[in-house]
């Protein structure tokens, strides 16, 4: 029990860790650790979906002056569990002529990238199911996985618009997956790490945003539009465009299937949001400033999992904020704008955090007595 | 040169015209919301006067009624929705007279169009707007307007 950090969990999962260990055979020990996490992952995803469709429908509402979901339960708290009952007992229903057998994997695909890029984010401290070395790669390799469900719907849908959607998509997802590797490389340049444990740790003093100041900026700013296009909401809801595609990708779909693709828009949403945190505004680090010690510990005995939680919540906030604001793009003018803006900006971008990492003017290479490690 | 500042203006103008349409949004965000809550706000709700939804014959404190049973707005639903079922009576006179029995109604096929209501020639029916006419149960949306023991209000001399 550590009691300058009263309600962290690390400390109560170490112990369990011991328990198993002192109990078991290794391999069971590890075994029934990996089960738990599991269960403890999925459950989190799934919480967190309800949360956040919950949290949508609010914002949505009051951005158009309504006030949203307020019938079940107080405030409509209990709505989205409602909605998820609904749709899980709903018929599937089976429809002829589709390529069966990727009509029926596809939305695993999508479900499956989003959980895996889901596993590797830390939530708090030693809150965190993998830490791999080369943690944002991974990340970005991962969640990128989800076009290929997206592809299959449309492609073994059998019907114009589901295919019209997915191609869509894949174009929209190919160009802005770009824009978001160099803005995290550019971090990357910044910290020379990929390790997200590290890159928290890196942020004790100064998060990365303020820490790279101007190119940090324009990469946080870059990450967060191609984020938001990667994850297939308006203003880049093309795929999707119910005004001309029906439901785009998934319009074949129903009952829990459909589900799935609901679920992982949501998750990918809250992922980008996540990732963003961890590498721009210090993940789960509580605020801290150097030299004042009381004050540190004040804000230490605020859970580092609140502290992440509340960060990403306030860019989820943002992203639903973008979307009820701008229209819809063209299809044009989405490729427009990452091929001849954000890239080359980007490109820069990079050039210019190299620069100034070589000349020592991050934050930390300046004040090094303010903010260095 | 000339097109490569183009670009970077262009950047700027267009970051620009952006937030300036988050800033609506957030003060959207944060005006009086326009919602009714409708069972709670019973009270102070207002419905239009030209909202039709319940057919009536008003009856005065006589219990009184100005329909003459000529049928005209029987004849003239569209949906066979009114029914007048007339009885004859003998007068002090002796002439025999057609007088209202019942003036039947059925909530569960009028469509509002408003035709009985403009073609009575006493202007004995009106629609009011007492929306909540939902029943469990569509024998009781057969209405009968005239009170029991209502009668023909005699015509001001
Ligand atoms: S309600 Fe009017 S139109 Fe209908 S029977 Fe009576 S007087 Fe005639
Ligand atoms: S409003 Fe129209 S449909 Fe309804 S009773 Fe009168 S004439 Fe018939």
């Amino acid at each position: 029990m550590n009691y300058k950090q009263p309600l962290e969990l690390n400390g109560l999962l170490l112990q369990l860790d011991l328990f198993l260990r002192g109990n078991l055979p290794p391999f069971w020990a590890s075994l029934i650790e990996g089960l738990l996490i599991l269960i403890a992952v999925l459950a989190a995803y799934a919480v967190i979906a309800l949360i956040l469709i919950y949290a949508e429908r609010k914002v949505t509402a009051f951005f158009q002056a309504r006030l949203g979901p307020n019938r079940v339960g107080k405030y409509g708290f209990i709505q989205s569990i409602a909605d998820m009952i609904k749709i899980l007992i709903k018929e599937i229903i089976h429809i002829n002529r589709v390529d069966r057998f990727l009509f029926y994997a596809a939305p695993f695909f999508v479900i499956c990238a989003s959980v895996m890029a889901f596993g590797a984010i830390p939530f708090g401290q030693g809150l965190q199911a993998v830490d791999f070395n080369i943690g944002i790669v991974y990340v970005l390799a991962v969640s990128s996985l989800g076009i290929i469900g997206v592809l299959l719907a449309g492609w073994s849908s059998n019907n114009k618009y589901s295919m019209i959607g997915a191609m869509r998509s894949g174009a929209q997802f190919i160009s802005y997956e770009l824009s978001a590797a160099f803005a995290l490389m550019t971090i990357v340049v910044m910290t020379g790490t990929m390790q997200l444990s590290e890159i928290v740790e890196n942020q004790r003093y100064a998060w990365n945003i303020f820490n790279g100041h101007i190119p940090a900026i324009v990469a946080f700013v870059i990450y967060l539009i191609s984020g938001h296009a990667e994850t297939n909401r308006a203003p880049f809801d093309l795929p999707e465009a119910e005004g001309e595609l029906t439901a785009g990708y998934h319009t074949e779909y129903s009952g829990m299937q459909f589900g799935f693709y609901y679920l992982a828009e949501y998750l990918n949403m809250f992922i980008i949001a996540a990732i963003a945190t961890t590498v721009f505004l210090g993940g789960w680090m509580p605020i801290q400033i150097k030299g004042m010690d009381a004050f540190n510990q004040i804000m230490w005995y605020i859970p580092s999992y609140v502290w992440f939680i509340g960060k990403t919540a306030v860019l989820v906030f943002i992203s639903l904020w973008v979307r009820w604001s701008f229209p819809r793009l063209r299809i044009d003018l989405l490729l427009n704008l990452e091929w001849k803006y954000l890239l080359p900006i980007n490109l820069v971008n990079i050039l210019i955090m190299v620069l100034i990492v070589l000349a020592g003017w991050t934050l930390t290479d300046l004040f090094p007595i303010l903010f260095g490690n | 040169m000339q097109s490569f500042s183009k670009y970077i203006s262009g950047i700027f103008t267009s970051l620009r015209s952006l937030l300036k349409g988050m800033g609506v949004t957030w003060k959207e965000f944060w005006t009086k919301k326009v919602t009714m809550e409708y069972p709670e706000n019973r009270e102070t709700l207002v419905i239009s006067d030209r909202w039709r939804s319940e057919l009536i014959m008003p009856h005065d404190e006589n219990n009184e009624h100005a329909c003459t049973a000529c049928g005209i707005c029987m004849m003239n639903c569209p949906n066979g929705t009114i029914k007048v079922i007339s009885a004859s009576i003998e007068t002090e006179e002796g002439k025999k007279k057609k007088i209202l029995d019942k003036h039947i109604w059925d909530y569960g096929s009028c469509t509002y169009c408003n035709l009985c209501v403009i073609t009575c020639p006493s202007n004995a029916i009106i629609f009011n707007n007492d929306f909540e006419g939902a029943v469990f149960d569509r024998n009781k949306l057969v209405h009968q307007l005239n009170k029991p023991g209502s009668k023909l209000r005699d015509k001001k001399k």
